[in-house]
């Protein structure tokens, strides 16, 4: 808003003179922050994109090679499917293995990062445990254990399971940090030990949550179980790297396809589980589709 | 006391149950085919066993080739590394917000009532969701090559989904009021959409672009390893190279980057919102 026109709401206020008038003068003036930040975005974007080497030229010519590329990837190519169902297979027990150890260990530690419950020489040590655990990506962390078990599946296994104690222990952390301490304090106060404190105080207020995160856990480990493959550590991405880096394209669609069905498969049987445990569903009720009750959604939080 | 008075017959036949046999039934089988996977899992992973007995030797030997960190590595190559990791997850979450804003409004069954354009905007978005990250960064490696245009654009397209998904759900959760009393005013569409609606997604939007910006750079950090440019192909050659103490420092950088995101994200969201 430039100076010479003025807001005819100026005149009607009843500013009475002695007030301060720049206060009331305008108050629909727009706040000069938000073109600022758009001028310094604008600004970043460029130099970001000049440090990368960015060019509109290498997107054309990239534009050029993706017509060829995609025709080099249809039809996929399912001739070679004993080594895909292998390779699937793999990621499958790396995933469930590595769900079922990251839940058992998430336990504890979260439960020991609660600070509502722990004093602060139990809490800080484990939330440091979590935040350690949450900073690399399951990628990095299995380059790590490649090193330290060898090529195979193990080494997927330990890494995901670092994985999965990062994120079921800090949102089990947080679950437990919003708990009503009314019925811990009911519970204590009739003499309970501090595993009944545990059992009868505080699991039943977080159970449902619970389930929220382990079977998102288990999707997201399902998803990553299919690219430790990349570094050497088991699964269908080892299988996918190697026909890429052939230049193989059919049989990596081929690859692509298998693991986005699998992995959509996994979502349906995560939303399955959590209607059965949350909402109370039966077999005959997912099969209706009488999901109405459908509060089995996932924890907004993502981490992929 | 109850338990001396007389009990009239009849009450105590009836056994309340918390769950319906059906729902019992439904449970138990989801906890064995829970014991079943995990079971035939054990039975059919191949671990190596001479591997593994070799595991504390070889982790003493990680230990001591990375440490001490080769700390004149990161002026080198490493800082620049990391920056260009900073760019590919800044510009892919800025790319992705401008991309995912319509898919996002395409999907809001309030905005567009039209249930096959509702459809089609999901899967557009369920698409990006399920494509990891590191695939979509090595088919943008196979179309423009490697470098950082194949990293911003793989976390770009990664992210649509999050954010579209997220956006779309905000929208129709969107208090209808404000929007019924503009288009009454004869407001047109944009004005609606920038007073009516923007005004009350505008919390979400910044705290779903910032969350998404902090998954990226955790993201970016990998996609090197695949060719997509960033610290992920510092970190590659190195290991290539078994230079385990630059691998340490690549890595404690990395872990100092991700801190100092989570912890510029929280301060972030708690003046947003």
């Amino acid at each position: 808003m430039t100076p010479g026109s003025p807001s005819p709401r100026r005149e009607g206020t009843p500013a009475g003179g002695s007030g301060p008038a720049a206060l009331i003068a305008d108050p629909f003036r727009p706040s000069p922050w938000p073109r600022v930040a758009a001028v310094a975005l604008v600004a970043y974007v460029i130099y970001a994109s000049a440090q990368m080497e960015i060019s509109w030229e290498r997107v054309v010519i990239g534009l050029e090679n993706a017509a060829r590329f995609f025709g080099r990837l249809f039809p996929p190519n399912f001739s070679r499917w004993d080594l895909l169902v292998k390779g699937l297979l793999e990621s499958l027990e790396i995933a469930v293995l590595a769900s079922t150890l990251g839940i058992l260990l998430a336990l504890p530690i979260g439960l020991a990062a609660a600070r509502n419950l722990m004093p602060a020489w139990v809490s800080w040590p484990a939330r440091f445990i979590i935040v350690t655990a949450r900073s690399f990506h399951p990628v990095i962390v299995a380059i790590l254990f490649v090193k330290a078990v060898g090529f195979g599946a193990l080494a997927g296994i330990l890494a995901l399971t670092v994985a999965s104690i990062g994120f079921i222990g800090k949102l089990f952390t947080e679950a437990i940090e919003e708990i009503s301490l009314k019925q811990v304090e009911a519970v204590r106060a009739t003499g309970a030990s501090f595993a009944s404190v545990l059992a009868f105080g505080v699991l039943p207020q977080v159970f449902s949550r619970f389930i929220g995160f382990c079977t998102y856990q288990l999707d997201s480990n399902l998803r990553n179980s299919t690219m430790v493959g990349i570094v050497g550590a088991g699964g269908i991405g080892g299988t996918l790297f190697a026909a890429f880096q052939r230049f193989d394209y059919d049989f990596v669609c081929a690859i692509l396809i298998a693991i986005i069905s699998l992995i959509m498969i996994g979502e349906i049987l995560a939303t399955g589980v959590r209607a059965i445990f949350i909402d109370g569903a039966t077999f005959g009720d997912l099969l209706r589709r009488r999901r109405h009750v459908a509060t089995g959604r996932a924890p907004v939080l993502e981490d992929d | 006391m109850a338990a001396t008075a007389p009990v009239p017959a009849g009450v105590g036949e009836r056994i309340w149950q918390r769950f319906s046999p059906a729902q019992r039934l439904t449970r138990f089988a989801v906890y064995l085919v829970i014991v079943a996977a995990i079971v035939a899992s054990i039975r059919t992973v191949e671990v190596i066993p001479e591997f593994l007995a070799d595991a504390p030797e070889q982790v003493v030997d990680l230990v001591t080739r990375m440490w001490p960190p080769d700390w004149g590595h990161y002026p080198e190559t490493v800082h620049a590394a990391l920056m260009e990791t900073l760019h590919i997850a800044s510009l892919g979450t800025l790319l992705a917000l401008l991309l995912a804003l319509p898919v996002g409004i395409l999907a809001a069954h309030n905005l567009v009532p039209s249930t096959p354009v509702n459809l089609a905007a999901k899967l557009i978005l369920v698409s990006s969701r399920s494509v990891n990250s590191l695939v979509w960064a090595l088919l943008f490696v196979g179309i423009f090559g490697p470098g950082a245009l194949a990293g911003t654009l793989a976390i770009a397209f990664r992210s649509i989904g999050f954010v579209g998904k997220l956006f779309g759900e905000a929208l129709e959760e969107a208090q209808q009021g404000p929007i019924e009393a503009l288009a009454a005013a004869g407001a047109p569409w944009t004005s609606r959409m920038t007073f009516g609606y923007w005004p009350q997604v505008k919390p979400a939007f910044w705290s779903i672009a910032l969350f998404r910006w902090d998954i990226n750079v955790r993201e970016s950090a990998v996609l090197g390893i695949v060719g997509a440019g960033g610290i992920g192909m510092a970190l590659d050659s190195a290991l290539n190279l078994f230079q385990w103490d630059r691998v340490a420092v690549i890595l404690l950088a990395i872990f100092a980057v991700v801190i100092i995101a989570e912890v510029v994200v929280t301060q972030l969201r708690r003046r947003i919102i």
